[in-house]
């Protein structure tokens, strides 16, 4: 076991897959020599060499479709798009051709491209670099998509991702990449290493694809989150005294139902907290699924605590970010309802 | 006996603790370039996309037939501003460095390319700048403490506290809302210009992209509505050498020139020194002369160097040789017009000091107004209710009711 952080647990699982498999490659804007302007991809070229880990020009449409037609010959593609925000010159490639390959050929054709994007806000970035974009994929059919809230899921996510015959598109909340943050940035930054999950096994391992993980067990309230908010959803429910069971979601698609159910019917109360705007965000997924599921055990409606239907505004980050005291304040409206 | 393919990989000439290496910037001497008519077919010109326009001399004299033959007073004015670029640049990554603003992006060593072609344009022209030409700002009149309180993200900023530092836009001065994401302008100039051609307009609509961005897809969808409409545009790739970490081989640099992909679209392209001031004018001015006679679009690649960091959180020394800037063979911009003004007896070393101090004055001063109206640190904030603005040009009920929300968690 070794204490990581994020960016060193995603480059250790890059680094395990490198040197398992030769197929694998890396490819991505300022990954190569540079490492990546968030260094997750640092030293990786200098051990596997220019022809396993590319320095690419900028153009996000021309890095995922060639790492399809890379997924297509043989390859197992890393592909890294260096912002979330700019992911969307490569929204075709991912909606109409990596998503939909094997389906429209029946199987003859597929590609095992994974990809990488850091995403979230909390780091002053405004519009362009702060958002979360995972509805806008979860929507689509084919792709796998995941997102983990500390080093240890980290790791083990990324080789499962990579290792996956399906493509993936795994996001990384980069307020979280140093540490786990609880949603109030005038506390000092904590590091991975004060926290369980940033211990981290030297080796292969894997996290599986599609399943939540219930990550602080309770009778009271269920809480359901991801990412960066799964730290601050902690935090609030801790705040109030609240014995609240909270879980992350790890993977959207596909996602496992069976985990949030069980817990909605054992709590009969609910609360889904995400970064992302709120309408047609995956809090209405979420919210829609467990209604199906749990009407009958809900004892108050289900709530949603999520950034406001605004583009991310550089001056107003924090008034933005759904921090504690906004979930702490829907935790107890769930709470006092019915 | 046939070989398997080889995959290749661009060739960085040098990284940090090599010596810098500048064999591959194909030169030309100054004044070697002809400079054809205007309306002259692409095809009949190719040469000038390969060749490297330039007009300041080694001995700072004004050669060849692309000098402008500009009046002195102007070219005084042009010194001004690129020496308030770079005085404006370095004020504020130290105000960044002291935490008063989030982020900024330096043009140092590219001034000459903004400040050129916006005094040879006309101030009606419509500017498509990337985020690397505030020197566009300056000459179109923008008041110092206007683009700070947008840096500030405070109570007089421009864009309501929304984007990053400076990403400005101008109305009056014709400069349109800079993205962060990167490219998206250069086609969007260009239907700019088809409108104006529409409409039966002569002004020219101009965009900036660096030559990294210019991989974007958007490039191409630039260069190709710029030629199937003859739209009157003019295309500018800075060619600064380095996208962050990258060399510009990466973005193709290496087998041709970015100028070079002109002539393939039916556009001609010209490729120009991006620190030669006179240069830079005499095509832009080309250019624009040609658009509006209805010959079309120029597409213009100036071959500059990124002296300074990608931005505020970027670190160059990881990727490139420390003193790479100081061996760049085309020299530092200002530094080459401020040579030329004394070669003629205009303009003297103790005047360029003089000048500088007034400079960093006038800079500091309007850092003192812009500051009383808010910092990322202290003084007055803007109203949190703006972030539910302009989201539409009506606010919908459930913006309304958000705003609300807001309202009560505050009281």
């Amino acid at each position: 076991m070794a204490q990581m952080n994020m960016i060193q647990a995603l480059n250790a699982a890059m680094d395990i897959a490198l040197g398992k498999d030769p197929s694998v490659v890396v490819l991505g804007e300022d990954v190569g020599y540079f490492g990546g302007v968030f260094r997750v991809t640092d030293g990786l070229q200098r051990k596997y060499g220019q022809h396993r880990v590319l320095d690419t020009p900028i153009a996000e449409g021309g890095i995922v479709a060639a790492a399809i037609g890379m997924g297509v010959n043989g390859l197992r593609p890393v592909a890294e798009i260096q912002f979330a925000d700019y992911i969307y010159p490569a929204y075709d490639q991912i909606v109409s051709e990596l998503a939909r390959l094997r389906y429209r050929s029946a199987g003859a054709f597929s590609a095992p491209v994974t990809i990488r994007t850091p995403c979230g806000g909390g780091i002053r970035g405004g519009q362009t670099h702060s958002q979360s974009p995972e509805a806008i994929f979860a929507h689509v059919c084919g792709i796998k998509l995941v997102m983990p809230s500390n080093p240890y899921d980290a790791k083990g996510l990324l080789i499962a991702a990579i290792e996956d015959d399906d493509p993936v598109l795994f996001l990384e909340p980069k307020r979280l990449y140093n540490g786990p943050f609880d949603g109030d940035p005038g506390k000092p930054a904590v590091p991975w290493s004060t926290h369980p999950k940033g211990e981290v096994p030297d080796g292969h391992y894997t996290v599986p694809i599609g399943k939540a993980e219930v990550v602080r067990a309770g009778d009271d309230i269920t809480v359901i989150s991801y990412g960066t908010m799964v730290h601050v959803a902690q935090a609030a429910a801790a705040s109030l005294g609240l014995d609240a069971e909270v879980i992350d979601v790890r993977t959207f698609v596909p996602l496992d139902v069976e985990t949030l159910v069980a817990s909605v019917q054992k709590t009969g109360r609910c609360l889904i907290a995400h970064e992302a705007t709120r309408f047609g965000g995956f809090g209405a997924e979420l919210i829609a699924t467990i209604q199906e599921r749990c009407f009958w055990q809900l004892e108050a409606p289900i709530e949603r605590v999520c950034g406001w239907d605004t583009p991310y505004p550089h001056a107003f980050e924090w008034e933005y970010f759904p921090g504690q005291a906004r979930v702490a304040a829907a935790l107890t409206r769930v709470m006092e309802a019915g | 006996m046939p070989r398997p393919s080889r995959l290749h990989v661009p060739r960085t000439p040098a990284r940090p603790g090599e010596a810098p290496d500048f064999s591959y910037v194909r030169l030309s001497p100054a004044g070697g370039v002809p400079r054809p008519d205007v309306v002259t077919a692409a095809a009949d010109i190719e040469s000038l996309s390969v060749d490297l326009i330039r007009v300041l001399d080694e001995e700072h004299r004004a050669v060849g037939p692309w000098n402008p033959h500009l009046d002195i007073d102007i070219l005084q004015v042009a010194l001004r501003h690129m020496m308030l670029t770079r005085v404006f640049d370095d004020r504020m990554l130290r105000t960044q460095r002291q935490g008063k603003i989030s982020f900024y992006m330096k043009s140092t060593g590219e001034e000459a390319v903004a400040i050129a072609a916006a005094m040879a344009l006309r101030p009606s022209d419509m500017l498509f700048p990337s985020y690397r030409q505030q020197g566009l700002q300056f000459v179109r009149g923008a008041k110092l403490v206007e683009l700070m309180c947008q840096l500030l993200s405070n109570t007089r900023d421009m864009c309501k506290g929304r984007q990053l530092p400076v990403m400005y836009h101008s109305v009056p001065g014709r400069l349109f809302s800079i993205s962060g994401n990167l490219a998206t302008q250069f086609p969007q100039a260009v239907g700019w210009a088809m409108a104006a051609a529409i409409k039966g307009e002569d002004d020219v609509a101009a965009s900036w992209i660096g030559e990294g961005s210019s991989a974007e897809a958007d490039f191409h969808h630039a260069l190709l509505f710029a030629s199937v409409y003859r739209a009157p545009v003019i295309l500018n790739v800075v060619n600064n050498q380095w996208a962050i970490s990258t060399f510009q081989g990466y973005a193709g640099g290496e087998q041709s020139s970015f100028a070079a992909r002109g002539p393939g679209y039916g556009i001609p392209g010209l490729r120009v020194d991006g620190n030669d001031f006179l240069a830079v004018y005499a095509a832009t001015e080309w250019a624009a002369e040609r658009a509006r006679k209805g010959a079309g679009a120029t597409l213009i690649e100036l071959v500059t160097y990124r002296a300074a960091a990608h931005s505020t959180s970027d670190e160059p020394s990881r990727y490139r040789p420390k003193e790479d800037a100081e061996r760049w063979p085309l020299g530092d911009p200002v530094e080459r017009l401020k040579g030329h003004l004394i070669l003629l007896g205009e303009w003297s070393e103790q005047r360029h000091a003089t000048l500088i101090g007034e400079l960093e004055q006038q800079v500091a001063a309007a850092w003192a107004e812009a500051s009383t109206y808010g910092t990322l640190t202290d003084g007055p904030r803007l109203d949190r209710d703006l972030m539910f603005e302009d989201v539409f040009k009506e606010m919908p009920a459930h913006l309304v009711e958000q705003r609300e929300l807001l309202r009560r968690e505050r009281s």
